[in-house]
């Protein structure tokens, strides 16, 4: 195919096959999935691109089996990834847990539709924001990403990947309908231009091995299932060698270097990309595809002599407050447009504390937010 | 050294992780140790080995065997044990689950996994109850039995375990009990070797939640009565509905050979790599 020759290409393709083309270039070799729209595209690509560079698709009974299939399938050494919407990333949340606590790399594509229950299948929505943080029970720390191109789709799927290896932990790509049906011009780097990372593996004789160690880095090395490490991995509250514990001091270990690992490493995972906001006076703070409409609408309020600038954020938890708090400090006013009834304004709201003005722009109606009504906003703001 | 010492020894995380949590007499400890002599038998090393189980007091096994071990959540083990399999097909990948794991929560996954055939060995341990939880009852629990949830007794009807797999598509179905352990070594030995998904059912007691309630007496009485229920599978296709009432088969249900998942997808691959290579 075009995407392997030297050099890189060009091509014509949708949010959900740059999706898989990504994953592909990060080095995932196995996928388990159940079909569901607006992300059945992944599966049906993935069951054809996998085996082909010697991976393995397989479509499971339900989406608690897919994550189930991909944990197992990371365990044994594979990257692996899942696609779902909504209702099958509900499904998801138990074994999305045990990823977080077993500390096991993945990647879970959830292509957001309207919801609650079957909501709208084929419509626009952003309303799992919040069911990225919290959906699996318990304190957990988590990484989810957005994506807003189809451009995105590949890159932001290999920092997935990337970010998934290098901290051992789930990680959750949040597209949305608009971003995984739109077919647009997109550049694949050659496969050897894409840079790579692998979760680090012990190199001390199996006898020194301790699975859940406390590194420097907060994150053990991970052996593969079969390597000469037997030990034991468990849902369970454990022990550096992952044996159940209920001492206190042991659960504090494991709890707080959960949070350490992934806090200790903010700046490397925090990702937004920036429009105009050296000397913005109002700001957008967009995500996902509404993050088009807002681009473009900053232009046009620049053009009519408006001090307006904005910020996409890339990752959306753990929050980029490290950004958005000083821009909230600078600027008059704050616009947050999102397809739910507000879920990052209650975030930024948090982190402002009331010093600015932030207000919403909420649709809920299955359709885009254009760059008129976004800026008609910015006009009035 | 004994043979069972050496076992112990080889197979066991003796030094790490007993006592264990099972109740004396619970039947749990009895298939541990059948199936690490079923294990030795077949000469299999112990990193080519990944112990899945689920979530229950038979759930806890995986972590007092010295292999590559994986505790998942409550149904799941064979949704993980999936992903193991297929992401390097070499390991052999051995289930441990409970009847409530495999049969109630888990039973999609059962019959799916039964049906796609995977290479997998799945092992149910069958005590009628849910064990952990204090006493519920299960898909398997017999009509009219007594449980923390069924104080007038159970109105449901139970699952046969070994029945479904083979209705399913288990290339190999077999069904034991905890009383008769030179079967129960013999079952799981072949459930390895076998080629497929191969199932065992193991007849287990749960003496604290299920016997006492059902005044079915202590753990020695329960492996009585499993010795006195048990008929052979061979006699047992000579009896009529009748004689086999309140009696259960044990032996070799099925044995087939059927098409194997990753053999088959094997062909996947050839036939994917082809077709890109035109593509190209
Ligand atoms: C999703 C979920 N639901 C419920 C439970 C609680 N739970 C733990 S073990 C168990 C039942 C175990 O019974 P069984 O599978 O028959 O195994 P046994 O304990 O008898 O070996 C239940 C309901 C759980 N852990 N997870
Ligand atoms: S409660 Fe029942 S199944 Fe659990 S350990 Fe005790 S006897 Fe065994």
């Amino acid at each position: 195919m075009n995407a392997l020759k030297s050099g890189g290409c060009q091509l014509l393709l949708q949010g959900n096959e740059a999706i898989v083309e990504g994953a592909i270039a990060a080095g995932c070799r196995f996928f388990a999935g159940y079909p569901i729209t607006p992300a059945t595209e992944i599966s049906e690509v993935m069951s054809y691109r996998l085996p082909a560079v010697d991976g393995t698709f397989i479509q499971m009974e339900d989406e608690i089996a897919s994550m189930g299939a991909i944990v197992g399938a990371s365990l044994a050494g594979a990257k692996s990834m899942t696609a779902t919407s909504g209702p099958g990333f509900s499904l998801m949340q138990e074994n999305l847990g045990f990823a977080c606590i077993a500390e096991v790399p993945c990647v879970i594509v959830n292509v957001m539709r309207g919801g609650p229950s079957t909501g709208i299948p084929t419509q626009v929505s952003q309303g799992d924001v919040m069911q990225t943080r919290w959906g699996t029970h318990g304190d957990h720390p988590i990484i989810v990403l957005s994506v807003s191109t189809t451009q995105d789709c590949f890159s932001i799927t290999v920092k997935a990947f990337n970010l998934a290896e290098k901290y051992r932990t789930p990680v959750i790509i949040l597209a949305d309908e608009v971003v995984a049906h739109t077919r647009e011009k997109i550049f694949l780097p050659h496969p050897g231009e894409v840079e790579v990372i692998d979760r680090i593996r012990p190199n001390m004789p199996p006898d020194w091995y301790i699975p859940y160690e406390d590194t420097s880095r907060g994150v053990p090395p991970m052996a593969a299932f079969g390597e000469g490490y037997r030990y034991h991995v468990t849902g369970l509250v454990h022990d550096s060698r992952g044996f159940p514990t209920q001492r206190p001091d042991e659960v504090k270990g494991l709890m707080s270097r959960l949070f350490r690992k992934i806090n200790q490493h903010f700046f490397d995972i925090q990702m937004v990309e920036e429009e105009a906001t050296e000397d913005a006076e109002v700001l957008t703070v967009a995500y996902g595809s509404v993050a088009r409409s807002a681009r473009r609408a900053t232009r046009e309020a620049r053009a009519r002599g408006i001090k307006a600038g904005m910020i996409q954020l890339v990752t959306l938890w753990p929050f980029p407050r490290q950004v958005v708090e000083p821009m909230l400090r600078k600027v008059r006013a704050v616009l947050v447009p999102e397809l739910n009834v507000g879920q990052v304004s209650r975030e930024v709201k948090r982190v402002n504390q009331g010093v600015t003005r932030v207000e919403t722009l909420n649709r809920i109606d299955g359709n885009l937010i254009t760059p008129e009504e976004i800026l008609s906003r910015l006009l009035k703001i | 050294m004994a043979e069972v010492t050496k076992l112990i020894h080889k197979y066991l995380r003796h030094h790490k992780k007993f006592p264990h949590v099972w109740c004396p007499g619970c039947g749990n400890g009895i298939l541990l140790g059948a199936l690490i002599r079923a294990i030795d038998r077949t000469r299999l090393e112990k990193d080519e080995i990944v112990i899945v189980s689920g979530i229950g007091c038979s759930g806890r096994l995986s972590v007092y065997v010295d292999f590559n071990t994986l505790h998942t959540t409550h149904g799941r083990a064979l949704t993980f044990a999936t992903g193991v399999k297929l992401a390097n097909p070499k390991l052999h990948v051995i289930v441990i689950m409970g009847d409530g794991d495999a049969t109630a929560i888990g039973g999609n996954h059962f019959i799916h996994a039964a049906r796609r055939n995977l290479n997998l060995t799945a092992i149910v341990i069958n005590n009628s109850i849910y064990g952990m939880t204090g006493g519920q009852y299960s898909p398997t629990t017999p009509y009219g039995s007594l449980a923390t949830t069924s104080l007038y007794g159970n109105i449901e009807q139970a699952f046969s375990i070994a029945e479904l797999a083979a209705m399913a598509g288990a290339s190999m179905v077999s069904r034991g009990t905890v009383y008769h352990t030179k079967l129960l070594d013999d079952l799981i030995e072949k459930a390895i070797q076998k080629r497929g998904f191969s199932v065992v059912e193991v007849i287990s007691h749960c003496h604290t939640q299920y016997g006492r309630r059902n005044k079915m007496g202590n753990a020695a009485d329960m492996l009585l009565w499993q010795k006195n229920s048990a008929v052979r599978m061979e006699k047992a296709r000579t009896l009529s509905h009748e004689e086999m009432k309140d009696k259960f088969s044990i032996g070799v249900l099925v044995d087939r050979d059927l098409p194997v998942y990753t053999e088959e997808y094997g062909k996947v691959k050839e036939m994917a790599k082809k077709a890109m290579t035109q593509m190209r």
